[in-house]
């Protein structure tokens, strides 16, 4: 047995003695537990699972351990995911800290950031949100317009932020400020990291099509920031920023993965459509079940592929331009054809008439609309398919 | 096992890419194609083939063959289908030859695939009768005469079955169109059979058979009488992968040369690829073939894996055939539209792969049949 399989083993074992059977089950939404200062357990075994997945280090699993990581290679981390995978397990906390700005952080951040920032990271103390977006600048990112003037030894910031995601429970954002107002538009740009209990930061709540009100409206008057906060060269955020949306899409992409998803299509068409010598009752419905399926599948294989192909040096990587594209736009199709499939049972709002089942459904279908948004919309995924993949003209 | 070639497995793909490219140019089937050639392949290009010892690939080597794998087969076939390149690959080896593997006794064995890999012998699977693929309903009948078979019935659209020397016929011994159970091989020699040439849009060559009384020795069945549709199904899924890798490279070549074009065409003082909507265009197809590129990976390492039971690469191969045959489609439609007027004519050789990638969508099962085959190989 190889040493990567004699890992899978003790893996397995450890997560069958570990993961309370409760938490291998889908999470609801209102289920999922996000790592910070405020976090509340909802059960015991919630927190049991979150406490034995940190003390492991196994929040950010590939991380160096002396940042609170696991210390696991690419490949113990991949099979760690794929152990949960297997035993569907419930993530122990949702952390946009440990998939964007931590990774950022290993990479651009100096050693006293690391130090203050990683370990809290990785214990699930601190919640991150993201302050990129603002009212004029979203797809044209490199727009914003938020300042960060300098004052001794401090930034005074102010400005909006717009569609920042959970930033009312968070306790610190990272933000893209304007640092030169006359450098060129991508050369004035820098990457802050700001406390969120900082005097006068003020997030309003915004509320969504699904009901939820997840992303915020930020307003910063006069707040002040330690220099020592900026991260990486003084304008050179644009760089950092554009790494940290890699690991943002790739996160996204792998919410869409096969895996995650609790609705099996053809069980439900069979359900709410009804069965024909095992077949669901409905050619058309059945057809396109199959295009999901297929679709899912070939996504999943070709995450598989892209790994593989990374691991070996072979290929040239532009299969993952694809991932943010493909899985978010088939998670849409596959949110109308649950739709189609419960029929009037999806179009409850809310009551005792519909099961808990299908309000989840019906949420889930509007709350997929962000998807293609959020993270750099589908038309700007193909921008950059065209022009960095094909090498097509500006 | 992996969805990546190993080294030895791209060694032996850029091999075959030159080859082919210099060899078997999508010219030389323009040639074929306009000196109406009757065997709709080049036999020097065979007889290379032969020597390269691509034949031998997926057979064992106390057959005669290289037991190298269908990674290796599906490298070579994808880059078959950048030049559009005919041969009995596929068709005689690959799948007759698979036939004879899983179905035959040792001796059928010993006698057929040493012959098929040394290019000495051509093998037409005889199935298809109607406009549609669909092995169960066969209907030709094969109906016992003392120690013989007498053959009753049509086939159609047999690709090389105006040149092979044999045929494998597959025919009714008991049960009704429709029902799997009651299908049983016959080799035949395809001297004794009336043949018609069926002149197709892709400019290989295919016939129709008809069978008039024929009578076969019960020593030509390959495999059991009746109990045929395993794995005759078994070795038309490996067709239908290694199809799906033509296919594929077919696709992938078409995708290049118009996004090379989109580069290069000038429209309003500027190249039309400066065009968002094209732009975005190109973009989906190359998602849609990266896509499909993996599902032909999975299946092809399904094929040589240890472990896949054949339900699973029955699964894959319908995955593969389905999904490779919707990105095709979409392809090949853009690929014309983008090039414009000249995109329709028949200078341009973008119309030559549309025509075979039509052809191949619908050998051993178009993409609806796979896409219900895929749904009933996952209970629904
Ligand atoms: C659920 C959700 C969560 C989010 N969370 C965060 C967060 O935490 N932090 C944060 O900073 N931001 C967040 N965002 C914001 C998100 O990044 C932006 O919404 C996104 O980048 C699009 O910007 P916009 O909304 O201004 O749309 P616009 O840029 O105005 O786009 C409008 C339309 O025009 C199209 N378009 C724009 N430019 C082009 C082009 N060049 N070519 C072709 N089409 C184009 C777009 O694709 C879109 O269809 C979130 C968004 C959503 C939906």
């Amino acid at each position: 047995m190889d040493k990567h399989q004699e890992f899978r083993q003790q893996v397995r074992q450890w997560l069958r003695d570990n993961c309370p059977v409760s938490m291998r089950t889908p999470a609801a939404e209102d289920e999922q537990i996000w790592g910070g200062r405020h976090i509340e357990f909802q059960s015991r075994e919630q927190q049991q699972w979150f406490e034995r997945m940190r003390d492991k280090g196994w929040f950010a699993p590939d991380w160096p351990i002396e940042y609170g990581g696991g210390g696991l290679d690419r490949k113990q981390a991949a099979i760690l995911n794929q152990e949960m995978t297997r035993l569907q397990c419930r993530p122990p906390q949702l952390n946009l800290g440990i998939w964007m700005l931590g990774p950022v952080l290993l990479e651009f951040g100096s050693e006293a950031q690391k130090q203050e920032h990683l370990p809290r990271m990785a214990r699930g103390e601190i919640r991150w949100c993201q302050g990129f977006s603002e009212p004029n600048a979203g797809s044209d990112l490199a727009g914003l317009q938020m300042k960060a003037e300098s004052d001794g030894d401090d930034y005074i910031v102010n400005g909006a932020k717009i569609w920042t995601s959970y930033a009312n429970k968070s306790d610190w954002i990272y933000a893209l400020v304007r640092t030169d107002p006359k450098a060129a538009k991508h050369d004035g740009i820098s990457l802050l990291l700001i406390d969120m209990t900082s005097p006068g930061i003020e997030a309003k709540p915004i509320e969504l099509i699904s009901g939820e009100s997840h992303f915020c409206e930020v307003f910063f008057e006069n707040v002040r920031v330690p220099k020592a906060n900026l991260v990486g060269e003084v304008n050179g955020g644009w760089s950092v920023a554009k790494r940290l949306m890699q690991h943002e899409r790739a996160a996204i992409a792998n919410f869409g993965g096969e895996s995650e998803s609790p609705y099996v299509l053809h069980q439900l068409a069979k359900e709410y459509i009804g069965e024909h010598q095992g077949r669901i009752a409905d050619p058309v419905i059945r057809d396109q079940v199959v295009s999901i399926d297929i679709n899912e599948k070939a996504f999943a294989l070709t995450l598989r592929r892209t790994m593989e192909e990374a691991k070996q040096g072979a290929g040239n990587g532009a299969a993952t331009s694809i991932f943010k594209y493909c899985s978010t736009e088939q998670q849409k199709q596959k949110g109308e054809l649950l739709l189609k499939i419960l029929g009037n049972r999806a179009l409850g709002w809310e009551g005792d008439d519909y099961s808990d089942q299908e309000l989840a459904i019906t949420r889930d279908w509007l709350q997929s609309k962000t998807l293609s948004i959020g993270g750099g919309t589908s038309e700007i995924q193909l921008n950059i398919i065209a022009k960095r993949v094909l090498g097509l003209p500006a | 096992m992996a969805l990546v070639l190993s080294e030895e497995q791209r060694f032996l793909q850029d091999t075959a890419r030159e080859f082919f490219q210099q060899q078997s140019p999508v010219s030389a089937l323009r040639q074929l194609r306009d000196t109406r050639d009757a065997k709709g392949y080049d036999g020097d290009v065979w007889q290379q083939i032969v020597e390269l010892g691509w034949n031998g690939m997926i057979f064992p080597e106390e057959l005669g063959g290289l037991d190298f794998g269908f990674m290796g087969l599906g490298a070579v076939l994808e880059q078959a289908g950048h030049t559009l390149n005919s041969s009995p690959l596929l068709d005689s080896v690959v799948l007759a030859g698979s036939v004879v593997l899983l179905a035959g006794n040792d001796q059928q064995r010993r006698e057929l695939i040493p012959a098929l890999i040394e290019g000495r012998l051509r093998i037409a699977l005889a199935l298809d009768e109607d406009s549609h693929h669909n092995p169960a309903t066969t209907a030709l009948r094969a109906s016992p005469r003392d120690n013989n078979y007498e053959l009753n019935g049509q086939k159609r659209y047999v690709a090389n079955g105006g040149n092979a020397e044999h045929l494998i016929v597959v025919a009714r011994t008991s049960g009704e169109p429709g029902d799997q159970a009651g299908l049983s091989l016959f080799l035949v020699s395809a001297n004794d059979i009336q043949k018609q040439a069926s002149t197709r849009i892709d400019s290989r060559n295919c016939a129709n058979l008809t069978f008039d009384q024929v009578t076969v020795s019960e020593n030509a069945l390959l495999g059991s009488a009746g109990g045929a549709f395993p794995v005759l199904d078994q070795a038309l899924d490996r067709a239908r992968i290694c199809v799906s890798a033509e296919m594929l490279g077919s696709a992938q070549e078409l995708l290049d040369r118009t996004v090379a074009y989109l580069k290069e065409r000038n429209q309003f003082g500027v190249p039309i690829g400066s065009f968002q909507a094209l732009q975005h265009r190109a973009a989906i197809m190359f998602a849609e073939l990266e896509l499909a590129r993996s599902t032909v990976m999975a299946a092809l390492e399904a094929l040589d894996s240890k472990e896949a039971t054949t339900e699973e690469v029955a699964t894959l191969a319908s995955l593969a055939k389905a999904k490779v045959g919707e990105v095709c489609q979409l392809i090949s439609n853009e690929a014309i539209q983008l090039h414009g007027g000249i995109g329709v004519t028949d200078e341009l050789e973008i119309g030559f792969f549309l025509k075979r990638l039509r052809v191949a969508e619908q050998s051993f099962g178009n993409t609806g049949f796979h896409r219900s085959r895929f749904a009933t190989l996952n209970g629904y």
